[in-house]
């Protein structure tokens, strides 16, 4: 037994699970549901038993230099799905919307083969500089956080399919159709929202963690790089949104989009400075 | 009807305490942020026209953008969100404030008609009775209540959750710490490096970008440098200094630092950060002159010329304790005696005779090396204000999570006599997640029915 056979069923398990639950907005079964709640829990489950393999393998293959299974790219992108069905699952528990996870299971099954097909899964002995305990804190808080706006960002694109035909058919009797399986998009806003309650906080302690860790392998907590940077503009973004609902007006249809930029920038936040700035910058290097 | 014109300074007030103001300034920090995330900041000028031309950097430069984390128009911005911050707090947190010093015991008539969360019952038991009772259900229940008699109608008040209306003045406080941590840093801090070989000590570090050194008023030891690498693999495992701290001629602190682990003394923190060689390899070398066949051995150190009979010389240049698999190894070249420099070869200390089947007039063995001593690269940072980054940084996440997970829940029991019988009016509220709390209203007020029930 090791952790990839058991990333091979998760992947499946939310491939499966996405299926399904596009399955029930086209079908509205309430069996069928069922069936990808189920899956998706499956597949939670043996997400969180392959990261535990894997922690497990990294003590046999490194000895004492073992690690928790967060330091590298692959390692983050699994956590995040893992992250993502985790804030679905608990926001599902209380809403008891099924539909939503037609539009954040996705996110998850997408992360997983993405890491399945194209990244590394090797098993590296850390640097140094990644041998602190502020890093676990900092991956985990991070990625709760990521996680539950990607849940806001999959909602509020729910919300915006459903006002649209709202207000283009407003005459017309309650929405039938595929539409009709959406939450009200009271509902949905109120989702976003909390979603969005419960990530910045995670995104907040992740901010300062993180700041923790470089004080202490680099003795300055900031110093503006260009991924500290984008962390701070995800977190002024979701700060914007916060306030702009105490004042009436900005909620519906543009806290929805506002969630979107948000989430946007929380990706490029994660993937774009590697992958786009850090090409940007390569003539610093020489 | 006009509406009257409002004096200027309660405009200008408004201005800074406006919400919309907050909104603006949070989205252009959010995309005036990104502008230093795609131009590098701080780089030479050479590249900045390398790259963009000179008239771009004269634009860069004229709008501050290589530097525009510390320009004046981006600290402008942070501080127009301060004052906006202050301003916004000192008006609304008066009004927050009086839930505290001025609790509203006695709910109004509007609160018992309307509220969303409310009950009537009635009950033949007298009020003051029936009110003791209540008062300990609904301190099981809920929250110990205050009551209070006004005109022969008793009033219960009970609450919880009443820091929650704090949370986000203590959100906004901690901001406003941080940047006073982040502004003492820059006022009082620095950051500057130190080199010690091993077995050597300094008094000194140097600033950063200073041309002199600095004092440090105590004395730095390092006794000992190790790097270790990861078994078959020249992946460093660790970065390590043996650190001695003496003042006055006493040995006050002893610390192995490595990354991630640093030691700090008087306000100033040793970070591991860098290491290399302090000095230069020695070498045992057996040269065997080819004519004659006599043989030598020499003590060489690295890039040293050494002379040899006849007027040719050699020197080490270069040399790895493990060159592919065939163990330690040394560069090194001769010169002739007419000054040439002769081309590089290689010799091996596990293969002596190796070297014999070079051409040339001498052959050489390499005997044994001592590495250099090395050098420790620490990096220093004064920074007084660091503590209050991080109260502030503690205080925020506990003020945002006091501010979005717990709200202030209220609930009032009005007691009075109504033809002969004691009403019972019910009324709660809570300032947030009101779907939550009328789920625990419920179980509420079902308790409080029983208590009614059971005596009546
Ligand atoms: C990025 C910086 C800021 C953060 C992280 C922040 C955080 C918060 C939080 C967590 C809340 C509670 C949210 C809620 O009740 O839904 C809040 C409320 C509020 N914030 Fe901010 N805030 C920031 C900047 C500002 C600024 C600059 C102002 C100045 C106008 C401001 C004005 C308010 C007001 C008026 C409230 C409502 C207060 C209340 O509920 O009594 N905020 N803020």
């Amino acid at each position: 037994m090791n952790s990839s056979l058991f990333f091979n069923l998760t992947t499946f398990a939310y491939f499966a699970s996405m299926v399904l639950y596009i399955a029930y907005v086209a079908t509205r079964s309430k069996p069928v549901a069922q069936i990808a709640r189920v899956t998706a829990a499956a597949g939670f489950l043996t997400n969180t038993i392959a990261i535990g393999l894997r922690w497990y393998e990294s003590y046999q293959l490194l000895g004492v230099d073992g690690r928790a299974p967060l330091t590298n790219l692959y390692e983050s992108v699994v956590f995040f799905a893992w992250s993502i069905i985790l804030i679905y699952l608990l926001i599902d528990l209380k809403y008891k919307q099924p539909s939503v996870g037609a539009f954040v299971v996705p996110f998850a099954f997408a992360g997983m083969i993405w890491a399945q097909y194209s990244l590394s899964d090797a098993i590296d002995p850390l640097v140094p500089a990644l041998q602190s305990n502020w890093l676990t804190y900092h991956v985990i808080t991070c990625f709760l956080g990521y996680a539950a706006f990607a849940v806001a960002c999959g909602v509020s694109i729910m919300y915006l399919i459903k006002i649209g035909k709202e207000e283009k058919h407003a005459d017309e009797s309650p929405i039938g159709g595929i539409l009709g399986v959406f939450p009200s998009t009271r509902v949905l806003d109120d989702i976003n929202y909390k979603a969005i309650m419960i990530g910045f906080p995670l995104l907040t302690l992740g901010i300062v963690t993180g700041a923790a860790w470089a004080n202490y392998a680099w003795g300055t907590y900031w110093s503006w790089d260009p991924k500290e940077t984008w962390s701070l503009i995800v977190w002024f973004l979701y700060a914007a949104f916060l306030h702009a609902r105490i004042t009436r007006g900005w909620v519906g249809r543009r806290a929805a989009w506002l969630s979107i930029i948000g989430f946007a920038a929380t990706i490029f936040c994660y993937l774009g400075v590697n992958l786009v700035l850090s090409g940007l910058h390569s003539y610093g290097g020489a | 009807m006009t509406r009257t014109q409002r004096n200027p300074i309660d405009r200008i007030w408004d201005f800074f305490c406006s919400l919309k103001l907050t909104i603006i300034t949070l989205l252009l920090l959010a995309v005036t942020s990104i502008i230093g995330t795609v131009l590098q900041q701080n780089a030479k000028p050479e590249e900045y026209i390398r790259e963009y031309g000179q008239s771009n950097y004269e634009l860069f430069t004229a709008l501050q953008f290589t530097d525009m984390y510390h320009s004046v128009w981006f600290v402008g911005i942070l501080g127009l969100f301060s004052v906006n911050l202050i301003c916004c707090s000192i008006k609304n947190f008066p009004r927050a404030w009086k839930f505290i010093t001025t609790p509203a015991l006695i709910a109004g008539e509007g609160t018992l008609n309307n509220s969303a969360n409310r009950a009537e019952f009635s009950s033949k038991e007298g009020v003051q009775q029936l009110g003791q009772r209540l008062a300990a259900a609904l301190e099981k229940a809920f929250a110990k209540p205050t009551l209070s008699e006004e005109n022969g109608t008793l009033h219960l008040f009970a609450q919880k959750g009443i820091y929650s209306r704090f949370g986000a003045y203590m959100t906004h406080l901690s901001i406003l710490i941080i940047m006073l941590g982040a502004i003492m840093g820059t006022v009082w801090g620095y950051k500057a490096y130190v080199n010690i070989a091993e077995g050597t000590s300094t008094t000194q570090i140097w600033p950063n970008g200073a041309t002199q050194p600095l004092d440090l008023g105590f004395e730095v030891r390092c006794d000992d440098f190790r790097v270790t690498y990861y078994e078959g693999s020249q992946r460093p495992r660790d970065y390590k200094s043996d650190l001695v701290v003496i003042d006055n001629g006493q040995e006050v602190i002893r610390k192995t630092i490595e990354v991630n682990d640093p030691l700090t003394y008087k306000g100033l923190t040793f970070y591991q950060s860098s290491y290399g060689p302090a000095g230069n390899a020695g070498f045992r070398m057996r040269v065997t002159v080819r004519e004659s066949g006599e043989v030598l051995n020499i003590k060489a150190t690295q890039g040293q010329h050494i002379p040899l009979p006849g007027g040719y010389a050699f020197a080490v240049s270069d040399y790895a304790p493990s060159y592919d698999r065939f163990g330690p190894a040394a560069q090194m070249h001769v010169d002739t005696p007419d000054g040439k420099h002769g081309s590089p070869f290689i010799v091996l200390q596990q293969f002596p005779q190796f070297d014999e089947k070079r051409e040339g007039a001498f052959s050489f063995a390499l005997m044994g090396y001592e590495e250099p001593a090395m050098y420790t690269g620490l990096s220093v940072a004064k920074d007084p204000g660091v503590w209050v980054v991080w109260l502030g940084c503690f205080l925020m996440v506990f003020g945002s999570c006091g501010a979005f997970f717990f709200s202030h829940r209220r609930v009032w029991i009005c007691l009075d006599e109504a033809n002969g019988k004691t009403r019972v009016r019910l009324a709660a509220s809570a300032h947030r997640n009101q779907p939550a709390f009328a789920t625990a209203f419920d179980e509420m007020k079902k308790t409080l029915a029983q208590t009614i029930e059971n005596k009546s």
